[in-house]
This record gives C-alpha cells, structure tokens and sequence, in this order.
C-alpha cells in the first residue's frame, strides 16, 4: 500500500462526494452520514454519468444520469450487471488518506 | 527491603492499581501519593449526579483518609509534582523530593480549552473536577448558562444545571449532539427529550468570540453574529492527554504517553496509566478500559504475567430520562449492513450493524433493555446468521422459526402493543380480523388502530397478512419509496402536524426504514420541510439532485449549461455582450435561445461556474433557476409599451411577478407568462399559471401543460388590479407549495384537489389569501436570492477536484 494525503475530512461534505484526478481518471471520495469515507471509480459504467455528483445515502450512492445506485463497499450496481473499481481508504484524525497504490501504478510503469 | 512506589495523580486509574496491589501483597511496597487536588481518590464520573442534586460528594469518595492510613500509604494532596529527576530516581514535588525504586504516572488528562478570545475570563470553566462541578452548582434559577460541546459531558453538565432551574443553552458545532458515539437519528431523539427538560440546543454553532465585563463573562458570541448571554460559560469539547511531565523527563510520548502491553514506558522502572497514556495508536476517554489496565500493571508490579487488550467500548448517558445506549464500531469499515427499527410512539430507535456474519455495532434509544446482550455478541464475535431476522428484537425473540420474515410480527404475543396513539393491542386486531375486518380502512374503522398518526400502518398490514395469510392484498395507495410506509400526501400531513422540523424528525417519527433515505425520498422531504418550516429548517443541499445542488444543469457528457435570468424575456446590449464575452472566454461551445426566452450556455466546464457566474453577476444577471424545481420563467409578450392591441402592461407585469417570485422551491418547476389580449402571444393558456390582460383587468387561470401532457388552463378568477393579479398570483403559489406533492406540476395537483378546493381557499376567502402571501414572503426572506453570487463568493473551491494524483505521479 502507498498511503496518500488527501485532505481534510471538512472538505468532503457530510452525507456528500469530492473527486481527486487520478491516472485512472477521476476517483470519488464519498462521505457518509456517519463519517465513514469510501473511494470508488467517479465514472458510471452506464453511460459516464459523474457519481460524485449523486446523492449519497445510506453507503450507496446513486449516479445523477439514470439513477443506477452502487454499493460503495464493493462497487456493485444494483440489479444491475456491473460494478466500479473501489479503492481503500483510511482516515486518521481529520486526515483522509487513500492507498495510492493502484492509482499512480500506471505512471511508474 | 520494601520498594519504593511513588505515584503521581490520585485519579481513578492509579486508585484501581493501588486497590489490587495493597489486596493481594499488602507489604510489598513502600507508598507515596500525590495529587494535584487536593483530596484523594473519588469517582470522578459521579460528578455529573452530584451536580444534578441526586447525591453529594461525600458518596462518591472511593477512599478517604482512613483507607490510606490502614494501608500505610503517603498522602501529599494538593501537591503537584513539577519534576523527574530519572537518573536520580526522584520525584520532585512542590514541596520536596522522594525517591523511588519504581513511579508510576496516572496523570489523566486536561480539558481542552478552545482559544476563544476572551477564553481566560472568569467564569469560563471546563468540567473535569469538583471545583468545577461546585461552580456549576453555584448557579440556580435566574442565571443563565452556555455550554460549549454537545459531547457526553457537556450534556450532564447541561442536565445537571438545567435540573437546577437554570436556563442552560448547548452550543454544538456538528450536526447532531455526541456525534461520536450515536448516529443521526439517536441524536435526534436525545435533543428532543433534552428540549424537554427546557435545554436550549444549537447544532453547527461556531463559536466565534467570548464577551466580558470587568474581566468576568458576559456573553458567547456565535460566528453567524447571535450572542448568548451567560453567566458561566463551560467548555466541554474534548480531553488531551496530560503528557508534560513524561515529555519533560524524556520519555517516548506521541499523543499519550508510549506504553506497551504492560503499561511500561520507555523507561523500564516508569509505568503509565490511565487517561494519560497511548496504547498501540489509542487514547482512552471511559474507564472500562482504564481498570483492565489497572489489574495487568498491578500484576506486572507483583511479578506476574499480564498483557493488556483493547476491547469494545459501549457508552451510556447518566442523565435521567435520556436512555441511550451505543457500543462497538458504527463508524467506518467496508461490507456492513445495518439493521434499523423504529417505534415513534415510543420514542424508540434501534441500529445494529452487521459485518459478515456479526454483529459489530448497536445504537439503541429510548428501550436499552438489550443493549448488555447486543454488547456481549459484539465482544465474543458470535455468529448471527441463525437469528438476523429477528435479531433486532432481542434474546426474547431468539430460538423460534426464522425462516418466516413475518415471523417477528407473528411471535408477539395477543396484548403486544400495535397502535401507540390508541393503545390497540395485537388481539384487538385480530379478533376484529375474525369479525370480518379484512383490510386497514376496515381495521381502522372498527380499533382505531392506525388512524392516527398512522405510523403503524405498515405493523398493523403486517397483522392482517400473518392472521388472514393469501386473503390478505396489500392496498394499492404508494409509499414514496422503499424507505417508508406512507405516501407523499400522509408524510406531508404528518409533516405538520406533528411539527416535524428536520429530516432526522421525520425518519424518526414516521418509521423510516433506512438510516437516511435514498435519492428517493430525500429531494422530496428536503422540499417539504423547507417549505413549511422556512425559517426552523436548514435546506439541505446534499439531499438535492445534481442539478439543484451545482445550480446548473447536467449535461450527458458531465458538463453543465448555465441560463441566466432575462427578466420577463427582456435584454439590454449590455447584458448581450456579457453573454456574449462569458461565451468566449470559457469556451462554451453551444448558445442557444431557449423555449423560455432567454439564452442557454451549453458545455460548460463544472470547474469553470463559479468564475462564468461571477462574471455574469458583474455584468447584473442572476441565476435563471433553468435547474430548480422552482421558479423558471414568466414569459411576456410586448404588451401595451409596442402593440397595437395590448390592453394592459404584460411585459412590467411579467418582469414583476418573476422578482417577486424568484427562488421559491416548489413541489416540481413552476412556469408563468402573461399576454397583453386574448390574442395570447404569450401563450399563457398552457402555463401552469397564466394571466391574460383585458380591458377590465387580469384574467388568471391555473394548470395548463405543454410537456409530456398538454392541457389549457382553467380560469381560477378574474380581478381588476394589478395588485391583486400579483397577490393571487403569490397565494396560488404559496398553496401549491403547502400541498402539492413532490414532481407534482400545477395541473396533477388541480386534478387532485380540484378547483374549487383553490377557489375556496383563494378567491372566496380574503383572509386565508393574505395569511397564504404572507407565509410566503416570510419563506422568500430567506430564499429569494442569488445562488450564483454566494456558491462564486464562498464555494467556489467546492467545484475544483480535492486533489490531482496526476501532478503527483509526474513528479
Ligand atoms: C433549454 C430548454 C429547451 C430549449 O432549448 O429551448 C429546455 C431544456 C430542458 N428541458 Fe424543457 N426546456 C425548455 C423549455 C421547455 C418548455 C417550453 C417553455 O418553458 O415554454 C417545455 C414545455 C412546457 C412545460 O414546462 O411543460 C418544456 C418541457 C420539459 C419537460 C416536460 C415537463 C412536463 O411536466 O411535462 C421536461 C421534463 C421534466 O421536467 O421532468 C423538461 C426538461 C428539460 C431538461 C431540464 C432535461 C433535463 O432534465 O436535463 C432540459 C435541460 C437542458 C439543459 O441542459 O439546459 N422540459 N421545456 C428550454 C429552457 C427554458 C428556459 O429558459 O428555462
Ligand atoms: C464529569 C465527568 C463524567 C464522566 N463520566 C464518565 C462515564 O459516565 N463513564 C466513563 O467511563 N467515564 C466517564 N468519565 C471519564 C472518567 O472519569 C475518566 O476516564 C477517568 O477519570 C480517568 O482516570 P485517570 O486516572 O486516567 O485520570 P483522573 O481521574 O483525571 O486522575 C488524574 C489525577 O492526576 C492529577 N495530576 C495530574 N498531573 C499531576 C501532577 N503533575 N502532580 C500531581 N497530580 C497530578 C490530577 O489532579 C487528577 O486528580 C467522566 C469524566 C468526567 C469529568
Ligand atoms: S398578446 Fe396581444 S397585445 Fe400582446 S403582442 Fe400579442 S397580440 Fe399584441
Ligand atoms: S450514466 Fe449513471 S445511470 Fe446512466
């Protein structure tokens, strides 16, 4: 794992979602009700709709476009055969971190 | 020879270590205490009944002169120990120096003390000790108190004072009180019943400044300008561990003082305990926990094998009538699922979390009956499965057939309480159902049961499916969505009059089934709150769609169009050339002249709005709401000022109406137009408010439809002033807004209510047409404004990306 700083928990709004540019594109950072983070793919395999863009609820979001809605813990769609690409996140004190790892791979490569 | 043991700090942690060692080898070490306070030890957390009146100090002393003198232990009360000297192997106190073979550090923590300005006034205090608990209770009827944390502490002391007499005001910076411990929906209810007891509470209050006079407290003042005056002001926002003599003597010390599993610091002769210290990344704020620590450094004094652990934590509130109960970890993790039960008549919330095949996390409110059967299934980790369904209910509910997801309803036994308002219990239904009573509107006319706050509705359907099995349809009327029972027009009933003010008021009291709804319900019940509570409720913008939230509208490929508003259709040049300038400085592909006259800028980048706004905002225009559910248009013709037959002035009429009436929300968008003769230029026959000028004045009818439907208006009246154009006008809007259903237009609505509902309510009575303008005025106070200047000025860095990995990666 290769932990990155990301920023503060404030700057992602409550029940809400920021994205960060990524060599994988565009990676949501989803806030729950309960403080809990995930990060997941921002892009809807549907037809691209920006997730970060959707409601959140419960811990599932839904996509602004066509109203799929996706697990955010596995990245699964609902009813639906498809999912996004979930990435691990951390949070430590008001810091939220994400595992790098797969999302800077590309350009070391 | 007897070791020398010297500890510093009399608190509750080094008062459990002392207790073990002095049972089991009660010579084995020569003693010396100090304390900064000057007394020994008592149970600190029994401050907050002490402070309630419900027992004095004298019973909560743990050991009293008496107790240290039969174990030969040296008391130095009152004296802080201000240094080590660990190469000496001496503790230096106040009032002279003691060896020691081995130290032990219970220092506890500090309250922490936000720097305020004006924070080190008199009568500004923490709540940590009995000198502060003693200033609380100085106070009585007649003063007036402001409490800073809506944490566990902050609330007994707030309970404790309250239960004084005094007018006690919590500040809260979240946005429900102990955050840390309950969600959303449990802290709803304890901000209800502390309301209650008369507490006034504040949720994401920001402290801003503290005002004095002659160096003793006056007044909080909060950053939104409101000033709260007090008397005594107590800050309760958090605890640090007291870590500056460990870090003056040289030891390892992160946020607490290091220790290992046996509570040894860096140095093997110094151990640490309690509030104080760091355990594998944690710090620890309750003293279950301390005591474990307390047995194993006992037993690691004495020479015997002992490792501390970490385990589960629950919490409960010690304030009469606020019966909460949390444990384990509800707060971050992947694959969980919850399992969520409410009672609203019984004011009871229930949340378990589920990790796989346990159970990791319980919030109960208002019944904690279980809440000690749920902890110990989160500490051994047993496995659910067998009993989920019925989990929720508790050990009562275990062991029976669970494959039957009705079974819960089933097991309950004949005088099971159903209906909480009417106090009908389970065989009241069920014997009505043997006399015939085959559907709700059935049960409801012969019990009662659920007609009235009609919250049990989904129980008592629940009944008649287990008693009548395949007999039983389930009624046709829709909830809103998978989250409830109840449809829009039931919620929107309840909404008012149960006064319900927030979202978490409603999941609440009207048994949502969800932690907080879905993309479903939530735009809809953000709407109705908003709309009947214009001044108590908050908008929330994180329960609006995209569009509504980013004040712009998505396009298929994420990019936005930006309309601004062209009042009554009307431009000037100068507004053109801004247009025209906003559309080639930001690359907007496509602008276009819009159905609604006025002009789209289509393609534009979600990072650029905030600056495209601003610049449109310089050049005079405002948002045109293109996005909301809410005021779009008000289309005129050119009326009297330019045509040959206008009769009266459409075009000021039009640019009036959309001033006065921009920014309300309504149930879905609204749109106006206003033709100068019957000849209808405007084509306000198919708007879903329309008003064609005559001669003898202003023709207004109500639900037309151009869209998926299409339908011309109905005459709702004809009036011969401007004036009262614009006041019906507003009233049929304000009415619509108090009733409709969410995604309703005016024409659905009309086909509901009927015309002469609105008649009666809008043209019969002059009374209720004036309250219904000035509801709406009150609302507009709030709403009528620009979201472009605001979200340019303040949230513009809300529209960027958080981070950009990809600069990262290059370097
Ligand atoms: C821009 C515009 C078309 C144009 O180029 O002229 C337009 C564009 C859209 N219309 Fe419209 N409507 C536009 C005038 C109309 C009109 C004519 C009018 O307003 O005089 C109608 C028929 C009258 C009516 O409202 O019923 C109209 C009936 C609809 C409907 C059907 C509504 C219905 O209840 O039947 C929808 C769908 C909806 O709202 O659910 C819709 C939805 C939309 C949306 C918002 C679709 C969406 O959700 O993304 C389109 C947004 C495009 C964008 O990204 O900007 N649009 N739309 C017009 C903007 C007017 C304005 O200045 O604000
Ligand atoms: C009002 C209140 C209510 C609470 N309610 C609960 C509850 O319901 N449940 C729960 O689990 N926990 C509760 N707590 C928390 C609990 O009281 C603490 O976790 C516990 O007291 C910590 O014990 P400790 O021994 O680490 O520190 P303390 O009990 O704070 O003892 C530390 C002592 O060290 C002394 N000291 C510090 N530095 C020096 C020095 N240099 N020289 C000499 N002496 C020094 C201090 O004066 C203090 O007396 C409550 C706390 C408060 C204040
Ligand atoms: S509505 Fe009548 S007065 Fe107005 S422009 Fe059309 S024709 Fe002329
Ligand atoms: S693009 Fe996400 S649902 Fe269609």
């Amino acid at each position: 794992m290769s932990w990155i700083d990301i920023g503060h928990i404030d700057d992602i709004p409550l029940r809400g979602a920021r994205k960060i540019k990524t060599e994988l594109g565009c990676v949501a950072l989803f806030r729950t009700a309960q403080d809990e983070v995930f990060a997941a793919s921002d892009t809807c395999p549907h037809k691209g709709g920006p997730l970060s863009e959707g409601i959140v609820h419960g811990q599932s979001v839904t996509c602004p476009l066509h109203n799929w809605v996706f697990d955010l813990n596995t990245g699964q769609a609902n009813g639906e055969d498809a999912s996004i690409p979930t990435y691990a996140v951390r949070i430590d004190g008001d810091r939220v971190w994400i595992d790098g790892s797969k999302l800077i791979a590309r350009s070391a490569a | 020879m007897k070791q020398r043991l010297v500890v510093v700090g009399a608190g509750m942690a080094s008062g459990r270590v002392l207790e073990h060692l002095t049972e089991a080898a009660p010579d084995a070490f020569d003693i010396t205490l100090f304390n900064a306070e000057p007394r020994g030890n008592y149970n600190r957390i029994m401050l907050s009944p002490v402070l309630a009146g419900d027992q004095t100090y004298e019973e909560i002393v743990t050991h009293d002169d008496a107790w240290y003198a039969e174990r030969g232990i040296t008391c130095r009360f009152g004296e802080k120990v201000v240094s080590i000297d660990r190469e000496a192997k001496v503790v230096l106190g106040e009032h002279g120096a003691v060896p020691y073979d081995k130290l032990i550090l219970g220092t506890g923590s500090n309250p922490f003390i936000i720097p305020l300005p004006g924070h080190d006034l008199d009568g500004v205090i923490a709540y940590r000790d009995l000198e502060d608990t003693e200033a609380m209770m100085k106070m009585g009827a007649g003063n007036k108190v402001v409490v800073i944390g809506g944490g566990l502490l902050g609330l007994e002391a707030a309970a404790g004072m309250a239960a004084r007499g005094v007018d006690v005001t919590v500040v809260h910076i979240m946005g429900h009180l102990m955050e840390r411990q309950l969600d959303e929906a449990a802290g709803y209810l304890l901000k209800k019943s502390l309301e209650s007891k008369g507490i006034t509470i504040k949720l994401q209050a920001n402290s801003k400044e503290i005002r004095g006079e002659d160096g003793q407290v006056k007044a909080l003042v909060l950053d939104d300008g409101t000033e709260l005056p007090c008397d005594l002001l107590v800050m309760a926002v958090g605890i640090r561990p007291n870590t500056a003599l460990a870090s003056e003597m040289g030891l390892a010390v992160g946020k607490g003082i290091h220790v290992d599993d046996q509570l040894g610091t860096s140095d093997k002769d110094v151990f640490a305990v309690g509030e104080c210290v760091e355990h594998d990344g944690a710090l620890f704020g309750l003293v279950a926990p301390l005591y474990d620590q307390a047995k194993v450094l006992a037993q690691t004094l004495l020479g015997q094998e002992a490792a501390f652990v970490q385990k589960s934590l629950s919490t409960k509130l010690k304030v009469t009538g606020c019966d909460l109960f949390s444990a384990g970890d509800f707060a971050d993790g992947a694959g969980r699922e919850d399992i969520v039960f409410r009672d609203p008549s019984r004011g009871v919330y229930k949340r378990l979390v589920i990790e796989g095949e346990t159970l990791v996390g319980a919030v109960l409110y208002g019944d904690t009956a279980d809440g000690n059967w749920f902890f110990q299934l989160i500490k051994d980790g047993t496995s659910i499965e067998e009993m989920r369904d019925t989990l929720i209910f508790g050990p009562a509910y275990q062991g029976g057939d669970t494959s039957d997801p009705l079974s819960a309803v089933a097991a309950l036994p004949p005088d099971a309480e159903i209906c909480g308002c009417n106090g009908i219990c389970k065989s009241t239904i069920t014997d009505a159902i043997a006399n015939g009573a085959t559907d709700l509107g059935a049960i409801r006319a012969t019990t009662k049961a659920s007609a009235s706050c009609g919250t049990c509705t989904g129980l008592v359907e629940q009944v008649l499916q287990v008693t009548l099995g395949d007999d039983f349809q389930l009624p046709t009327a829709q909830p809103i969505c998978g989250c409830c029972d109840l449809t829009h027009e039931d919620v929107r009933r309840l909404i008012k009059s149960q006064e319900l003010k927030s979202q978490d008021a409603v999941w609440q009291e009207l048994g949502w089934k969800t932690r907080n709804g879905c993309h479903v319900c939530r735009p809809a019940i953000n709407f109705y709150l908003l709309a009947d509570w214009p001044i108590e409720y908050q908008d929330d913008p994180q329960s609006r769609f995209v569009n509504e939230r980013r004040h712009a509208n998505i396009q298929k490929d994420g990019t936005f169009s930006v309309v601004p508003r062209m009042w009554g259709g009307v431009t000037t040049p100068s507004e053109l050339r801004a247009i025209a300038d906003a559309a080639e400085k930001y690359d907007v592909p496509t602008v276009k002249v819009t159905g609604g006259q006025r002009i789209d800028l289509l393609g534009v980048k979600g990072e650029d709005l905030p600056a495209i706004w601003s610049d449109l905002n310089k050049a005079g225009m405002v948002s045109g709401y293109a996005y909301s559910k809410g005021l779009r248009t008000v289309k005129t013709c050119v009326g009297t000022d330019h045509c040959r037959f206008g009769t009266q002035d459409s075009t000021g009429l039009g640019i009036k109406l959309e001033k006065v009436l921009h920014g309300a929300w309504t149930p879905h968008k609204l749109k106006l137009a206003v033709s100068g003769c019957p000849r209808n230029c405007a084509e306000a026959t198919c708007k879903d408010i329309g008003i064609v000028c005559v001669d003898s004045g202003y023709q207004i009818s109500i639900g037309g439809a151009a869209g998926m439907d299409v339908k011309e208006t109905e005459l709702l009246v004809s009036v011969p002033t401007e004036e009262e154009a614009i006041e019906t006008v507003i009233a049929v809007t304000q009415l619509y807004r108090e009733n409709g259903k969410y995604l309703d237009r005016i024409y659905k609505w009309l086909a509901k209510v009927g015309m002469d509902w609105v008649k009666e309510r809008i043209v019969d009575d002059a009374d209720n047409r004036r309250a219904l303008v000035e509801r709406f005025e009150l609302s507009q106070s709030i709403y009528r404004h620009d979201p472009w200047a605001e979200h340019a000025e303040t949230k513009a860095a809300d529209y960027a990306p958080l981070a950009d990995l990809t600069l990262e990666a290059a370097e």
